[in-house]
C-alpha cells in the first residue's frame, strides 16, 4: 500500500500548524491590544472558519492563480504555486488559522489585566512580559489551539483540493485520497484511510480530553483573580 | 521623594481634574466610588494617559502634554500595589520577586534575599501566589514593588474587597510597612477609618475634582465641603442659613444654633457628628433642646437614636450613643435635654 498520502497528510498538517502558531499568536496578541476596528479585524480572521472551504479555495486561486498579480510574480521566478504541495499548506494554514486565533485570544483575554500592569509598572519589558507571562499563563488555551489547528489540517479537503489537487505523491493526502479512492471505486483502499484517519482523530480528541481533565484537577494556574 | 501631579482626563461623566503634590509622606485620597481616584493612580503609573498636563516624579518628568512627553510605566519607578496584589501566578515568591529586579545574578540573589527577609518570607520562598494567604501576598506585593526601586508606592484601595477581620489584620501589617518605608506613598480609599489609621495628610476627592488637601485631623475637624463632611462620617447634615456672625438657622432640624467661630458669609450646609451629642446638665444651656425620641436601633456596641427637637416636624438627627449611658437614660429621666456644642458645628460653603 502507498502510504505517501500519510505522509504528506502528517508532514502538511505540522507544516502548517507551526506556522499557524505563530501567526495565530501574534493576530491574538495584536487584536487584543486594537484600540479601533477590533471587531472587523477579528471577522477577516475568523472568516475562514465559516466560509465553505471551496470558497476559500476559489479566494486562494484568484491571490496566487496564474492570472493574478502574485502568481505572475512567481511565475518570473519559475514557481509553480498552484497543485504544489506548498498550496496545500497554505490552504492549511488559511483554515487552521481562526482556531489558533481565537482559541490563543480567549486564552489572553482572560488573563488578569492587573497582573499586565503590575509588571509594567514593576520594569519588566513588552518583550517579557509576553514570553514569561502572557504566554506561561495561556500555555493551556494555546495547547487546545495547536491541537485544534492541527486536527483541522490534517483533515482539510475543500481548499486544499481546489488549490494543491490531488497528485499523488505529491499532494494527495488521506483526505483527497479517500476521495480519489471513492471516485474509483476501490472501496478497500477508501475504507484503510478512513479507518487511519478515525483512529487518528479519535487518538487526539482522547489525548486532548485528558489533558483538559488532567488540568483542571490539578488547577496550578489559578491566576489571582479577582 | 517630590510628587507633583497636575493633570485633566474626560472620563464618563465629568472631568478629572487633579492637582496636587507630595512629599516623603502618606497622602491619602479619600473620594466616594468612581470619583477617579484609582484613575489618578493610574495616570500617574502610566496605565492611563491624561488629556493634559504634568507629572513629575523626584524632579523627572513622567508625563508632560505640552512637550509631548508620556514615559512608559516601565521607566517611571513608580510602585503600584493592585488590590488584587497581582503576582505573577506561574513564579514562585523568589521568582516573582527576582523576575523584576535588574543586575547579574549575584546582585539579583542579593536582593531577593534581602526582601524575603525583610518581609519574612522565608519559609514561602518557593511556594506558588495562589497557596498563600492574603496577608502573605500583600508582603510578596510589597516585597517586589521594592526590590524593582520603586520612588513612590500608589495603593490602590488595598484592603476594599476584604472581610473586616482580615482587612484589620492586613492594615496591621501595612502600617509596619509604611513605617518602616519613610518614602512618599499614595494611598487611596473611600474608608475614613482606614485613612485616619494610616495616613498623614488627606487629599478629600470628589466627582474628579480634589476639594481639600489638609492634615488628617484638621480634615476631621473641619472638613470643609460636603463630600468631606459626608466622606469623614458626618450622619447629620442639613442646609442652613446665616443670621448673623455667630448664629445660623438649621432648616431641616428646625433650630437655631450659636456657633463658636465666626460663621463664613457664603454658609451652605452644617453637619454634626453623631457621637458630639451631649446630655445637658442645665436645660438652659447653649444649644441645649429637649429632644423626642424617634426610633432607637441597638448597633454593635452602641444605641444609634433618633431623635428630634421636641415640638418641630424637622428631619431627625441621629445620636450615637453609648450602651451603658442610654439604659440609664431610659430607665431614669423623663425628658431628654441634649446639647450641640458650640465648637464641634461642621460649616460648610460648599
Amino acid at each position: 500500500m502507498d502510504i505517501s498520502p500519510l505522509i504528506i497528510s502528517l508532514k502538511t498538517a505540522f507544516v502548517a500548524t507551526f506556522i499557524t502558531f505563530f501567526v495565530g499568536i501574534y493576530m491574538a496578541c495584536f487584536v487584543v491590544r486594537m484600540k479601533h476596528f477590533q471587531g472587523i479585524m477579528d471577522a477577516i480572521i475568523t472568516l475562514p472558519m465559516v466560509l465553505p472551504p471551496t470558497v476559500v479555495g476559489f479566494f486562494l486561486l484568484l491571490i496566487f492563480g496564474k492570472r493574478s498579480w502574485l502568481g505572475q510574480l512567481l511565475l518570473q521566478f519559475d514557481i509553480r504555486f498552484v497543485f504544489s504541495w506548498e498550496a496545500a499548506v497554505t490552504a492549511a494554514v488559511v483554515v487552521s488559522m481562526p482556531l489558533m486565533y481565537r482559541t490563543a485570544r480567549g486564552a489572553f483575554e482572560q488573563i488578569d489585566k492587573n497582573i499586565i500592569y503590575a509588571a509594567r509598572t514593576l520594569g519588566v519589558s513588552e518583550w517579557k512580559i509576553f514570553w514569561q507571562i502572557l504566554l506561561p499563563n495561556a500555555r493551556q488555551g494555546i495547547l487546545a489551539g495547536v491541537i485544534l489547528s492541527f486536527t483541522r489540517a490534517l483533515g482539510e479537503f475543500g481548499a486544499t483540493i481546489m488549490v494543491a489537487g490531488n497528485v499523488s505523491g505529491v499532494t494527495q493526502t488521506m483526505s483527497t485520497a479517500i476521495y480519489s479512492a471513492v471516485q474509483a471505486d476501490d472501496d478497500a483502499t477508501a475504507f484503510r484511510w478512513v479507518i487511519v484517519v478515525v483512529v487518528f482523530s479519535f487518538a487526539i480528541v482522547m489525548i486532548m480530553n485528558y489533558w483538559v481533565n488532567y488540568k483542571t484537577k490539578n488547577q496550578v494556574l489559578a491566576g489571582a483573580g479577582k | 521623594m517630590r510628587l507633583n501631579v497636575d493633570i485633566k482626563k474626560k472620563l464618563m461623566n465629568f472631568e478629572l481634574q487633579a492637582a496636587f503634590h507630595t512629599e516623603g509622606e502618606v497622602l491619602a485620597l479619600l473620594g466616594a466610588s468612581g470619583c477617579g481616584k484609582s484613575m489618578t493612580l493610574k495616570c500617574i503609573a502610566g496605565i492611563e494617559t491624561p488629556d493634559s498636563g504634568i507629572i513629575e516624579l523626584d524632579g523627572q518628568v513622567l508625563f508632560d502634554s505640552s512637550r509631548k512627553l508620556n514615559l512608559p510605566p516601565q521607566q517611571r519607578k513608580v510602585g503600584y500595589l493592585f488590590q488584587n496584589y497581582a503576582l505573577f501566578p506561574n513564579m514562585t515568591v523568589a521568582e516573582n520577586i527576582a523576575f523584576v529586579t535588574v543586575g547579574d545574578r549575584a546582585e539579583k540573589k542579593k536582593i531577593v534575599a534581602e526582601n524575603i527577609r525583610r518581609f519574612a518570607l522565608e519559609n514561602l520562598e518557593n511556594a506558588y501566589p495562589q497557596k498563600l494567604s492574603g496577608g502573605q501576598q500583600q508582603r510578596v506585593a510589597f516585597a517586589r514593588i521594592l526590590a524593582s526601586e520603586a520612588k513612590i508606592l500608589l495603593l490602590d484601595e488595598p484592603f476594599s474587597a476584604l472581610d473586616s477581620y482580615l482587612k484589620w489584620q492586613l492594615e496591621q501589617e501595612m502600617l509596619e510597612i509604611l513605617e518602616r518605608y519613610d518614602g512618599a506613598a499614595l494611598f487611596v480609599s473611600h474608608d475614613r477609618d482606614e485613612v485616619y489609621r494610616l495616613c498623614d495628610r488627606v487629599a478629600v476627592m470628589n466627582q474628579g475634582h480634589i476639594e481639600v488637601i489638609s492634615t488628617k485631623k484638621e480634615l476631621f475637624e473641619n472638613p470643609q465641603t460636603m463630600a468631606g463632611t459626608l466622606l469623614t462620617g458626618c450622619k447629620n447634615i442639613s442646609k442652613a442659613r446665616l443670621i448673623d456672625d455667630h448664629t445660623i438657622a438649621v432648616e431641616d432640624w428646625g433650630l437655631q444654633l450659636h456657633i463658636a467661630r465666626r460663621v463664613p458669609q457664603n454658609l451652605y450646609y452644617a453637619g454634626f457628628r453623631a457621637h458630639f451629642f451631649k446630655l445637658a446638665e442645665d436645660e438652659m444651656a447653649e444649644n441645649t433642646f429637649l429632644m423626642e425620641v424617634v426610633r432607637v436601633i441597638e448597633d454593635s456596641f452602641s444605641y444609634l437614636v433618633l431623635v428630634r427637637v421636641k415640638g418641630t416636624s424637622g428631619k431627625t438627627l441621629l445620636w450615637d450613643v453609648d450602651k451603658e449611658l442610654w439604659q440609664k437614660i431610659t430607665s431614669t429621666s423623663v425628658q431628654l435635654f441634649l446639647t450641640i456644642p458650640a465648637d464641634k458645628i461642621i460649616l460648610m460653603e460648599k
